[in-house]
Parts: C-alpha cells; structure tokens; sequence
C-alpha cells in the first residue's frame, strides 16, 4: 500500500503521468475560461450544458455501433456530446427569449428533460445484446484510468487551443462581462464573442467528460473561478489564479484516484478542487468570511465606541461637568441599559473612562483626546454632507481614523471655517452647533 | 406487443404519485424563481442518503426523513453562507455547494456500497421497474413500500401547502411584505427547501434524484403558462405531472420495441415525456404559446396590410384613377413590414369581404370596398388632424399613430372626433377628409 | 421628561417655530412619537449606508424622505421595518420595539421589487396586505374581505378586482400596492416611491389619498424624487443624506424660494437646503 503511494505521489507510473497531464490541461483550461463564465453570471448554464450530453453520447454510441464501429471511440462521442450540449444551449436561449418562462426555470427544464432523454436512450443501448455499453457510465462520473495516451493528447491540445482563444480575445471577453451594452455601442460584435464564449465552454465541458463525468464537470468550470475571486478583485490576476487553482486541483484530484482505483475521479477531482475552495472562503483576503467578519465586528466596536465618546463629550457640553451618570446615556440618548453598561465597560477596560463612584464616570486624559477627536470628525463630516450633498456619499468614511484621511485639506479647512461662521453669527443653540474640537488636542474646556 | 401486468400498475402508480408530490411543492420553486435550488438539492441529497445509511444502517423512511432534513437545512446554509460570506453570484454559489456534497455523496456511497445494498445508480435514476419486489401487506395487498413512501410523501406535501398556502403565497409573491408582517421569508424559504428535500429522498426510489427537478419544475412550467392563478396553478401542475407519469411508462415499454429493444428506464422516458409536454405547451398554448402568439400576429399583419391596400385604392379614385388596376407586390408588402404569407392573408381577406375585385391587372375597388375605404381614410385623417391640433404633433409625426388608431376606430369614436375636429374638411396635409358615409 | 435642549420637533400647531437643526446629536425622543430612530447606523461590509441616522417622526403628517440617489432613503424604511440588520441603534414605534407593533405599519415597497408576472389577481393581492393580522395558519374571515374590498373601491380600482396582475398599467399596479396598505388599517404608512412610473392622473389621486390619510390621523412617510411636486405634496419633510441633513416642516425647510434656486441656479437641492439652513441662522 505504501509502496505503492510512493509510486503514484512521485508519478512514478507511466499511467499516472499521462492523465496527471491530461487532467491538469483541462484544469487550467476550465480555470480560464469559467472565469467569464462565472463573471457572465451564468455559472449553472454550464450545469445544464452537461447535463444535455448525455443524450449525444449515448446517441453517438448507438450510431457508430450501427455503422459497425466498436463505439468506444472518444472522437465520435465527443462530437455527440458537443452536438445535444449545443441544442440544449439552443434551447435554453429559444426559452428565454420565446417564453415567460424565467432563466432559472429554462436551465432546470432543459437540464433534466436532456438528462432524462438520455438515460431512457441509455437504458435502450443496455439491452442491444452482444454490445457492452457500461463503458459509457464513465462519461456519468467521470473515469481517468480508462484515459489513453491519445485521450490525454487530444484533451490537451483542445484545453490549450481553448486557453490559447480566451488569452488572445482577454481584452473583448473582459468588456463583454463587463458591461455589454457599452460593447456593442464600440462596435464590437457582442453577440459573435458571446457565441464564441459560450461555445468554449461547451468544448470545456465536453473533453471534461471523461475525467470528472457529465453531473460535476461544471464543478470544474465554477469551482476555480470563485476560489480566486476570493484573493484578488483584479481580473488578470483572477484568471490566472483560476487558472492554477483549477490545475491544482484536477491534478490533486486525479492523483488521489490513481490510489483509490474503485473511487470515481470526477468525485475526487472535485472534492480537491472545493477543498481549496473551502480554505479560500475562511481566509481569502478579498472576501474571506474570516477577515470580512473581524472588519465587520471591528467597525461595529468602532462605531458604539465612537457614540460613547460623543454622547459623553455632549452630555459634558450640556451639563458642563466633568462626571457623567450612566443613566444619561439611557434616559437621554435611548441607549438600552444592558448595551450601555457592556460599553462602559469596554471602554474602561480601554482605559477611555473611569469609574468615580457608584453612579459616576469620567472620562481619563486618553479618553479626552479621543473623544475631542471622535467629535471633530463627526461634525466635520455631518457639515460635509450637508454642504456637499450633491456629492454622493459614497466616500464618506465614519470608519476613518480622521476625516483628514479621505478628505484634501483645503476642504477641510473650508468646514473648518463654516463651522466657525456659524458660530459667530448665532449663539448656538444646542451643543450640536459647537465648532469641531481641535484636532486631536485634548481640549479642556 | 406490451404484455401488461400488475407490475406495470403499480410502476404507473408509484410514478404518478411521486410525480404529484414533486409538482406541487416544485410550483412554488418555479415561482421563487429557485427552480435551480432543486437542482441543487437533488444532487446534495447524495451525501444525505448516503451519509443516513452509514450512519444507522438501515433505509428505513425516518432514517431517510432525517438525512433530508439536515441535507435540505445543509444545503441552503451552505449556499448562504457561500453567496453572502464570499460574495459570489447566487448561481455559482449553487453550483459550488452541490457539486462539492455531490462529489462528497459519491465517494460515501462506494465505501458504503461495502456494507449495505446500496447502489449510487438506482439513486441517480432510480430503479421504479424494481419497487414491486419489496413490498408489505396492507389491507390484503401486496403493495410496494414505494407506493407507501410516495403516497405517505404526497399526503405530507398536501397538507403542508394547505396549511402553509397563505404564507407561502406570500413570501413568494413579495419576500419584502412578508418580513414586514411577520413572516419570517427566511424560515419559510428554510421550511421549503427541506420539504423538497424530504420530497426527493421519498421519490428517489422511484424516479430517481437527478430526474426527480424534471417532476419538480417541468410540470409546474406547463401550467405557469397555461394559468394566472395560483390554484388553478397548481391543479394543472398536478395533472401535468401525472400525465407525465402515465406517458412516461407507456412510452418506456412501446418505444424501444419499435427499435427492436424490449423496454427502456421508465424515470428517464418520464422526464422526457414531460418535455415533450412542455413542448407543446410552449408552442401551442393558446395565451402564450409560440404558435399562438405567431398567428395572431400573422392576422394583425394581414388585416393592417389590407388597410393599407383599401387606403391606397381609395387614393387613386380621389386622383381619378379609379379604374386602374392596383398590383401590390411583395416587395411592397416587405417594405410595410409584412411577410408573403401576410400578404396572402390579406389579399383572401379583401375577396371574402367583397372588398377589392380581382383582375390579371391587378386590383379594383368595389362598390363595398370603396365604403370601407373610405370610412378608413375618413378615421385616419381625423385621427391627424386631432393629433396635430389637439396633442401639437408635427404634421409629419402623426401619419404612424394615426394609422395604428384608425384600426380601432368606431362609430362612437368617429362621432367623437368629428366633434372635437369641429367639421373640418381638410387634414394637416390638406387632403379632403371624406365625408362620413352616411351623409 | 428631561429639558429639550437638542433639536425639537416642531409642532403642527405653531407655525414659526424653528425647524430641526441639522444633525441627529442630541436628538430627545419623545416616547409617543410613530417612528423614533435612535442612532441607526445601516452597513454592508464596511461602508455604512445611514450612518448615526437619529430623529422622531411627528404624528400625523405627510412626510416626504428626500436625498440624492444613495442617500439611503429605502435603507431608512427597510430599517424601520426591520428588513435590513442594522449595525448599531434601534427603532421604536410609538416607543415600544417592532416586534409588537408591526400591526400598526402599512408598507408599499418599490413597484419593481416584486414579480409581476406572479399568478395571482389584484384581490389577491391586496388580501395579502391582511395577513399579518391572522397570523400563521389561519385564513382570512369575511370581514379581513370586506376590508380588502373597501380598499380596491378606495383607490377606485374594484373593477379590476380579478384581474392577473401583469395586466395592469403601471398607475394601476401602484394603486394595487396601495390598497394593499390602506387594507391594513395601519396608523403609519411607509411608501417607497409611490409615485415612481405612474400617470398623472394617478398621481393626483395618491396624492389625495395621502392627505386623506394625513387628515384621518395617520403618519405617512414617502421616499419621494420630484422635488417640484415636494412642497405641494407633504407638509413636513426630511432630507436625506446617508445622514439626515435637516427635517422639519415644508414651509421652513423647504421653501419656494429654495426650490426656485434649485432649479435655477443650477443648484442641487441639498446645498440649497444647506444655504437655507445657514440663512435661518
């Protein structure tokens, strides 16, 4: 068993090395592509492209035994694949555009109605006597230790043919997902490129179906794409990591079913393949559920923490002492007590207040600064919005460690002195209408 | 020939009910526009069958029930926690999710396929040709367990779409709504997702899991665009299914022996058969079908090329050439946007009228014709001169929408106009607007 | 109760009174108000949406939610109704938390957010808006019909009662969202954009309607664009931007001559307000 482990891990085996070769083409190819698949938000048509082989394979099948052929041939299945793949693409556009039927429901009508055709074919050419058809569940779960060399060699020159059309025409795709609309008015024929775009996923899908099977080659085409929008937002950098993590995968995934010789591959392959996916989701930098929830529980501290220090500073602004009761953040602000008293509590732990007595706290030297500047920064944005409202406010950062981060300068001080004028014209009327507390200083007023 | 038997009945009625029970609940899916979150469960159910069997060992239907409810539960989870945690387009996130429990349902079922009867094929397309081979006695009977299960899952779905009817509408209709009042959309979505779960592990047996969304939302497509009501909806989906059902197995025992086979997967010849449906639905239904849809405009074609003919023969009598034969040619039908067959129509519809009479030359007015075109043209240069001096359209703008109302144009409306235009005699262009007839 | 310090709500009684300041800081709720917002801050990822959003809404006028696109005016009422999480703050409704008050909410969402190819009739409809006064399992009675019915005459649209709803016109499926709220029986009614996509005709007589709510007593909040139409529609309003800039009453805070210099000056109707704020001062 370690033995031969060993073997296989080192490619040790002629075998192993062909479909390692084969099947990692046909990762990358998958990989590249399935980006403008994914990013054509079209993901599951290609679910529904597979699903509609199956009858062109078993039709193929049944034709070249009738022409006295031994029906094994790749070629000639394929080319059935192809053909059935294409008719449901067909018909799913027909659909769409012929019918009230929504999109969602097309795919699930052309995906099992094909899917169905071809197991009742199928269940037709079991029974032809002297034939043997099992071969052809392959093609349903997907098989590489039936993959020959030539198997290997036509699969890798179609998935760097594919690859080779998707890098030249990046540019076009790119546009196409983009924004289609936009194309078309440049004069780009949108309707040729998205014919030619789907039409390589149709040759994906096909020369995928004798490694993974006809059910999870779409795991292929959508699997990579996702993990590497995880790590990335830039579109070449996507496409390439797709294109790797697609390799990896398959190349992963037909290893492992060189060792388990009764496991199906395509189960394999894909199980390596959402593998990475899984760890892509928790840790990816763009959009990884770990680092999207620590930014998210930070921005919310932030943001209690920041209506703390406020409503102190304005409780202080009001009543003009220094201490401050609790039970003003419930009865004046509408906090609910547990909430105050849990930020309170944080907030000493940050050493931002202290506790006087039972009822009372202050704010520490610490505390000050931060809450001048948690003040200032709000006022100056309020002010903002207010007279830049014809600006969307898109760039508005309350999360901003200062304003002066997002906003120039000469901006700033424009708020400043608005901010002043209104002062000097009218007595403010509510401590709302104080000017900003000086940057950052701790001000003592 | 069919030899048929009582395992042929029973076939038919396991088929039927688990055909209706997908339908019924699959109808809500079509109309959430989830159609594909069928997908996804029939396939995630793999790991569920599988994982239910490893772990108590048997196939008994609570076994089953739990394995649903934790794979439908899993599932939707899963493709949340997908979409939203890594921001992926709803579709991928789907595909994603169930390829991944597909793939892992594959390799438990060939470690389990050591220790229990378990065969991943009769999952996938489900072995309805075997289910009288187990059987239970009830009420004298030999019934097959299926038929039971089926039956018992048809009754569940029943019961929950009367009991859930009203909410379901509703947060199928306006999710928004729902959640405003009270219902949690979110549950509900939950609740549905696990009863199509539990729905496909009771028919898997029977029609399998993959053709199990044939069942779930091609029926329920027919009737969608047969009916604009929900429960007519999904009566008719019923009924589509069952006849699904029906055509599916007697199509899976005569078909193959036209090619010199014996019999073929009935569950595959089920699917097919409700595309077959399907299709004739779409193309021959008579609110929304393509047949339909194309006929009518064929006749709207050829009654406003007819229009078009009567207004230019009426133009030659007022120039005083009454007698000169009018050809219309194809060409000219092209450029008014008409196809041949339009123009066929549309020369048949003057001669049955008594319109136009026909000569080698070409066209001639009738005595008949020259009355309808002259209420036509009377219509449209009214129509334009309103449109001009009511509703300040330029002169050369109001020649379309007048020739689109004319059409309609009645006497109620005709009297109207008149009216309004206050006895004009000449139109924008100053033509004579022709008296009305009966003057 | 504590001093009002803090920006107050003018009262419908005393015309004259200074309008809110700009600014929600230090905003004291009155308990009996329809809609306190206490500090409502609405994120997705990290960008807030409505940040600090804190103000009361005054019984028993016709409001208008006014902003620039991405101000966050449908966010405002999703988050009163509780249809998005919020991130920080709460909502109360005549001072007590939604959960039991969801009743007294009447709410007419966007026309666009819904199917309208959906299989069921306009009765249909507007019976759902009766749901939540059932609650779960239980049909509607005859008199949950009656009022549905009463609703349709109200907005004049009985004769369509049967009708499937992808055949209406867009002035007649707004009037269905808007039966389906008046069947409610709500005390506070939330619009999104009632008049987005409706003929004029129809608009005149939401517009009627409105008031017809406003005089029977009812809070009605509007997300509203025409600023044209504002100061004839609503007599108080709240502008809007991912804060609220300023509320108060139409006739103060958003005047003919501010609404003239919007338009003719070039001016966005915000800095208008803003100039308008500064004017006051």
């Amino acid at each position: 068993m370690w033995e031969e482990a060993w073997r296989v891990f080192t490619l040790g085996d002629y075998n192993t090395r062909v479909v390692m070769a084969g099947t990692g083409l046909l990762g990358l190819a998958a990989g590249v592509v399935g980006v403008f698949l994914v990013l054509r938000k079209r993901a599951l048509l290609s679910d529904a492209v597979s699903h509609a082989t199956l009858p062109g394979v078993v039709l193929a099948f049944w034709v070249s035994i009738a022409l006295g052929m031994t029906g094994r041939s790749l070629p000639v299945l394929l080319s059935g694949a192809a053909v059935t793949g294409l008719l449901g693409m067909g018909a799913i556009v027909a659909l769409r555009r012929y019918s009230p039927i929504k999109d969602d429901a097309a795919l699930a009508i052309v995906l099992s109605v094909f899917f169905g055709a071809g197991i009742a074919l199928f269940g037709m050419v079991q029974n032809v006597e002297g034939v043997h058809a099992a071969g052809l569940t392959d093609f349903i779960y997907g098989k590489t230790a039936s993959m020959l060399l030539s198997d290997t060699l036509a699969i890798g020159a179609v998935a760097l043919g594919v690859c080779g059309i998707t890098v030249a025409l990046f540019k076009e795709f790119r546009l196409l997902c983009f924004d289609e609309a936009f194309a078309a008015v440049q004069g780009w024929p949108v309707l040729r490129l998205d014919l030619l775009l789907m039409g390589l996923i149709v040759l994906v899908t096909v020369i995928g179906l004798q490694a993974v099977g006809l059910i999870l080659v779409v795991a292929l085409l959508i699997i990579p794409p996702v993990t590497a929008r995880l790590w990335t937002h830039r579109l070449g950098t996507m496409t390439m990591l797709s294109g790797l993590f697609g390799m990896l995968g398959a190349g992963t995934g037909s290893l492992v079913s060189a060792l388990f010789e009764r496991m199906p591959s395509g189960a394999l392959i894909v199980l390596s393949a959402s593998g990475f996916f899984f760890l892509s989701l928790m840790f990816g930098t763009e959009g990884g559920v770990v680092p999207r929830l620590w930014r998210r529980a930070r921005l919310r501290r932030r943001i209690r923490r920041q209506h703390l220090l406020r409503r102190v500073w304005e409780m202080r602004e009001q009543t003009g002492r220094r201490h401050f009761h609790a039970r003003g953040l419930v009865e004046r602000h509408g906090w609910l007590p547990a909430i105050a008293a849990l930020e309170l509590r944080a907030a000493r732990r940050a050493g931002i207040v202290r506790r006087i007595n039972d009822t009372e706290w202050e704010l520490t030297p610490l505390g000050e600064r931060e809450a001048a500047r948690a003040v200032r920064n709000h006022r100056l944005w309020e002010l903002y919005l207010i007279t830049h409202a014809d600006v969307a406010p898109s760039h508005v950062d309350s999360d901003a460690d200062r304003i002066e981060h997002v906003l120039d300068p000469e901006m700033i001080r424009e708020l400043e002195e608005l901010l002043a004028r209104e002062r000097e014209t009218v007595p403010p009327p509510s401590p709302h209408r104080l000017d900003a507390p000086p940057d950052g200083g701790g001000n003592g007023r | 020939m069919i030899e048929w038997s009582v395992i042929d009945t029973w076939i038919i009625v396991v088929g039927v009910l688990s055909a209706v029970g997908c339908a019924l609940p699959g109808a809500y899916l079509l109309l959430r526009r989830q159609s594909m979150m069928g997908d996804a469960i029939s396939h995630s159910v793999l790991p569920g069958i599988a994982g239910a069997y490893l772990i108590v060992g048997n196939r008994e239907p609570l076994t089953l029930l739990a394995g649903a409810i934790v794979i439908g539960i899993l599932t939707t989870v899963l493709i949340r926690l997908v979409k939203h945690g890594g921001q992926v387009e709803g579709g991928a996130a789907m595909g994603v999710v169930f390829t991944a429990l597909f793939a892992l349902g594959l390799v438990m079922i060939r470690r389990a396929a050591d220790h229990v009867d378990l065969d991943p094929d009769c999952v996938l397309y489900g072995a309805i040709e075997l289910t009288f081979l187990d059987t239970v006695p009830l009420l004298g009977m030999d019934v097959p367990r299926a038929a039971l299960l089926t039956g018992g899952m048809l009754l569940a779905n029943l019961v929950f779409l009367t009991l859930f009817h009203k909410e379901l509408k509703l947060s199928s209709f306006d999710p928004g709504l729902s959640d405003a009042l009270g219902y949690s959309s979110r549950l509900l979505h939950h609740v549905l997702m696990v009863v199509i779960a539990a729905t496909m592990v009771a028919s898997f047996e029977a029609v399998g899991s993959i053709l199990v969304i044939a069942m779930l939302i091609v029926p329920p497509a027919c009737a969608y665009l047969l009916c604009d009501r929900l429960v007519p909806m999904l009566l008719l989906s019923a009924a589509f299914a069952a006849a699904s059902a029906v055509l599916g197995h007697l199509s899976a025992i005569t078909v193959p022996t036209l090619f010199g086979q014996e019999d073929t997967s009935t569950a595959g010849m089920m699917a097919l058969m409700a595309g077959v449906l399907f299709t004739a639905v779409f193309l021959g239904s008579p609110k929304a079908g393509v047949v339909a849809r194309s006929w009518h405009r064929l006749q709207l074609g050829a009654r406003l090329l007819s229009e078009e003919i009567l207004g230019l023969l009426y133009r030659r009598s007022e120039a005083g050439e009454a007698a000169a034969p009018l050809m219309f040619s194809r060409e000219e039908a092209r450029r008014a946007g008409q196809s041949r067959l339009a123009l066929w129509l549309a020369r048949q519809r003057l001669r049955r009228k008594g319109f136009a009479h026909f000569t080698p030359g070409g066209m001639l007015l009738t005595e008949r014709g020259l009355h309808e075109a002259r209420r036509l043209v009377r219509a449209h240069r009214l129509w334009e001169t309103w449109l001009v001096e009511e509703m300040n359209l330029r002169p050369d703008h109001v020649h379309g929408p007048a020739r689109r109302l004319e059409s309609i144009t009645g006497e109620s409306i005709e009297e109207q106009l008149a009216r309004e235009t206050a006895g004009r005699t000449r139109d924008p262009h100053d033509r004579t607007i022709p008296p009305s007839s009966d003057v | 109760m504590v001093t009002r310090t803090g920006p107050q709500h003018p009262e419908p009684d005393k015309p004259g009174h200074a309008p809110a300041p700009a600014g929600p800081a230090g905003t004291d709720h009155s308990p009996a108000a329809p809609i306190s917002i206490h500090d409502v801050t609405v994120a997705y990822d990290r960008r807030p949406v409505l940040w600090d959003v804190d103000l009361d809404v005054p019984e028993g006028r016709l409001v208008g939610l006014i902003g620039p696109n991405g101000a966050g005016k449908s966010t405002l009422l999703k988050a009163i109704l509780g249809l998005v999480p919020t991130i920080s703050g709460r909502v109360s409704i005549y001072g007590r938390p939604l959960a039991g008050q969801r009743k007294l909410l009447g709410y007419v969402p966007q026309r666009e957010s819904v199917d309208w190819d959906f299989p069921v009739t306009v009765r249909d409809v507007v019976e759902m808006g009766l749901y939540g006064h059932v609650g779960w399992f239980r049909r509607l009675g005859r008199a949950h019909v009656r009022r549905a019915r009463e609703a349709l005459e109200r907005v004049s649209i009985s004769d369509l009662a049967d009708r499937q709803i992808s055949r209406l016109s867009g002035g007649q499926q707004q009037r269905v969202f808007l039966a389906r709220a008046l069947a409610q029986h709500a005390r506070i009614y939330l619009m999104d954009e009632p008049f987005a996509g409706v003929d004029s005709a129809t608009e005149k007589s939401i517009v009627g309607l409105l008031h017809e709510l406003r005089n029977t007593g009812r809070t009605v909040v509007c997300v509203h664009h025409d600023l044209q139409t504002v100061a004839a529609y609503f007599d108080y309003v709240i502008l809007l931007n991912m804060r609220v800039v300023t509320h108060g009453p139409t006739e103060e805070v958003f005047t003919e001559e501010n609404l003239r210099k919007t338009y003719g000056g070039q001016l966005t109707l915000l800095s208008s307000a803003a100039t308008a704020l500064a004017q006051r001062r």
